[in-house]
């Protein structure tokens, strides 16, 4: 999203000779990335080789590692288990993305303007962000608890629902829960962007009559291309994670319905000690993650270094 | 040591390891308390990564078996040979579930904790009913207490295990206890006897009636909830852990104290092979000395598996809480307890029992034990049929 500022008016010129300076400077400066390689290789590349060999391996997690060879693969692949978390992780990352993108855009939007109680309100907003996912898990089931929840407390029969007991319910909740948790960071996020459209493009807009409706979708719409797909990008493969929070409330539960790809593979791992097919599922996640994340920067075009404000 | 949260246990555990402390300023145990279900689950991790604490609480059975196996607990049975007081002290049948290939890996320690059927004395008298003995009287007081608005049976479903305490009796009581030692021995096609099948037949027809109260499945035991349904009268019974006693003497407002909770065996089912008299549960907790600690603090360990565990004190104070710890010789004092019925009731249960099946869960391998607990989880939504979760565990046999 900071592409559609960071390349703001520059001649032809100052390009060109700015890229002959940062080609002399790309040798001195890559030892500056040093640090930060060091850390993924040992965080990110290290474990992730590890998972990979654990997969064709068979190990309970405690006792010594045996060669399983493709054994661990055959029979994730052949478990419908699989599927049904696959399916329920694709679920629950559209439905994420369909629900929050919208209510994060327009309270973005909102948030960034400069009306009355606007700072009051946005503080309000964020409250959620500073909350673990688990102390909001276990708020929610308490509060949504059929027997002692809030519908008895408040006397609201309509919502004493066996909220987390009947899977399409669960399911629903946990969408629900996961939505009030991350929209006020995809604020956040679209807050900022907001802020940087010039203010010169709703004045052009307002003299030539457009009202509040027509500016949001011929100028915030598109100015956001980029914070869009920054923000969908960081749903989207985080929904691959939401682990924490639908292990404190659901647990998976009831039966398999809301057991997600990550946590079906905590559960393998650490409840079954099956480690080895658990490293399998590990992987396939890694794919699905890394699959998404290129294909959404595919979305977001060619001409990365392309400004938006070509002309200002 | 690790050990679990929760009262009174909490405190009781507390206790005995200052009193040895200040006996033994030398040799002092320290011990962080976790939540039940999250513990189960941290100690074998922490085994695997070589973390564990010196001493490894734990309730015998399959997972002790696979901590023996990779040689991560300590062998106790010489050191027991060599201390035959402490040996003698316990009831024999608690070491069954602490032996591996026949050796001892585990100290059996605390109490002994049968499953009890619950019941709330006063809905029974408002009902104009008497506990069931039969599965027939089950099925007809369901009717009876949804007639009244009351939920029949509390049930913690999240937790899964809760659900699985169900299947244990049954199973047992239709089929006997052969069928589950079939299982537990791993012989092919032991998850399909039809005592299986019968028994998930049970357990679907009594969810269908509305048997466990409305949304069990998103009950967490961990939070007492399902015993808090039984005492504040929402639910008329509840099969749980003799533990919950003491947890609802502590916590359930003089519901205990005033005489209302009632308790009974669990019911029989007409034509079934099982004895009335046996009894599932745990046999006792366990102990194991991690094989990766010191020479010093396994000399510490088993200094206090010897003058600290069950100390007289301590045995007074679990009596007080309601249960029946696992020594020989404590009927006297049962008998001039407060709670002396219910103790009683327990004592004799274990002791009488002429099988006392340890609670499946643990008996079995985790991996066996997580893919039950996930079938059982199905069994009670309905979304398998007992058929299904017969096949669904045939596969697991002898992983």
């Amino acid at each position: 999203m900071s592409n559609a500022v960071s390349t703001a008016p520059k001649t032809e010129a100052a390009t060109r000779s700015a890229a002959v300076k940062s080609g002399q400077r790309d040798k001195a400066l890559a030892w500056l990335t040093v640090p930060a390689l060091f850390f993924f290789v040992v965080f990110a590349v290290v474990p992730l080789a590890g998972v990979l060999i654990l997969s064709f391996a068979s190990w309970d997690g405690i006792g010594a590692i045996g060669s399983a060879g493709l054994s661990n693969w055959f029979s994730v692949l052949a478990d419908p288990g699989l599927y049904n978390a696959l399916g329920l992780t694709f679920l629950i990352m559209i439905a994420s993305w369909l629900v929050q993108t919208p209510i994060s855009l327009l309270l973005g939007v909102f948030t960034a303007g400069s009306q009355r109680y606007r700072a009051a309100l946005a503080v309000l907003y964020f409250l959620p962000l500073l909350l673990s996912s688990a102390a909001v898990a276990i708020a929610f089931k308490a509060l949504l608890d059929p027997n002692f929840g809030l519908a008895t407390g408040l006397g609201l029969p309509f919502l004493a629902q066996d909220w987390l007991g009947v899977p399409h319910l669960a399911v629903g909740l946990v969408i629900f829960v996961i939505a009030w948790q991350f929209v006020p960071f995809h604020t956040l996020i679209y807050q900022g962007g907001v802020r940087q459209i010039p203010k010169s493009l709703y004045e052009a807009a307002e003299i030539d009559g457009a009202g509040i409706v027509k500016q949001f979708f011929h100028i915030t719409l598109p100015q956001l291309k980029y914070t869009i797909i920054t923000s969908s990008t960081l749903m989207v493969v985080g929904s691959l994670t939401y682990f924490d929070l639908i292990f404190v409330l659901t647990g998976g539960g009831p039966g398999n319905s809301t057991r997600i790809l990550a946590l079906d593979m905590y559960l393998r791992g650490f409840r079954a000690n099956l480690m080895g097919p658990a490293s399998v599922i590990a992987v396939i996640l890694v794919l699905i993650g890394l699959a998404l994340a290129l294909f959404l920067q595919r979305l977001g075009g060619q001409d990365k270094q392309g400004s938006q404000l070509e002309g200002m | 040591m690790w050990y679990l949260s929760g009262e009174p246990n909490q405190t009781t555990m507390q206790k005995a390891v200052d009193a040895f402390g200040s006996a033994n300023p030398d040799n002092k145990v320290a011990v962080t308390y976790f939540q039940n279900d999250a513990y189960k689950t941290k100690i074998k991790t922490a085994i695997g990564a070589g973390q564990a604490p010196t001493i490894i609480y734990g309730w015998g059975g399959g997972t002790l078996k696979t901590y023996a196996e990779a040689k991560q607990v300590e062998d106790l049975t010489s050191w027991l040979a060599e201390n035959p007081d402490l040996k003698d002290k316990f009831f024999p049948a608690s070491f069954g579930a602490a032996t591996v290939n026949g050796k001892v890996y585990a100290l059996p320690n605390q109490y002994v904790a049968p499953i009890v059927l619950f019941y709330n004395k006063e809905l029974f008298e408002k009902a104009g009913a008497q506990p069931p003995k039969t599965w027939d009287d089950v099925m007809s007081l369901v009717k009876t207490f949804n007639d009244m608005g009351v939920a029949p049976f509390s049930l913690g479903g999240q937790s899964r295990w809760t659900s699985m305490m169900w299947l244990e009796y049954l199973l047992d009581r239709i089929g006997g206890a052969e069928v589950f030692k079939a299982i537990f021995e791993g012989k092919p096609n032991a998850w399909k006897d039809p005592a299986v099948i019968e028994t998930g037949t049970k357990i679907q027809e009594l969810v269908s009636a509305d048997g466990f109260i409305k949304g069990f499945s998103s009950i967490a035991a961990d939070s007492n909830a399902d015993q808090a349904l039984l005492f504040t009268g929402k639910a008329a019974m509840m099969l749980h852990g003799s533990w919950t006693y003491g947890a609802m003497k502590k916590g359930g407002q003089n519901f205990v104290q005033d005489g209302k909770l009632g308790f009974v065996q669990f019911p029989i089912v007409a034509g079934g092979k099982g004895d009335p008299k046996n009894g599932v549960g745990n046999p006792a907790q366990y102990m194991s000395i991690s094989s990766k600690a010191t020479e010093k603090e396994k000399e510490t360990a088993k200094k206090f598996f010897k003058d600290g565990i069950l100390t007289d004190t301590v045995i007074d104070t679990y009596i007080n809480s309601g249960s029946v710890p696992i020594v020989n010789g404590i009927e006297d004092k049962l008998n001039t307890s407060p709670d002396k019925d219910f103790l009683n009731f327990v004592y004799d249960l274990a002791k009488n029992a002429p099988d006392f099946q340890q609670s499946w869960d643990q008996a079995l391998s985790p991996t066996a034990a997580e893919a039950l607990l996930n079938n059982i989880d199905q069994l009670f939504l309905k979304s398998i049929t007992p058929q299904q979760f017969a096949e669904n565990m045939n596969a697991t046999l002898g992983k």
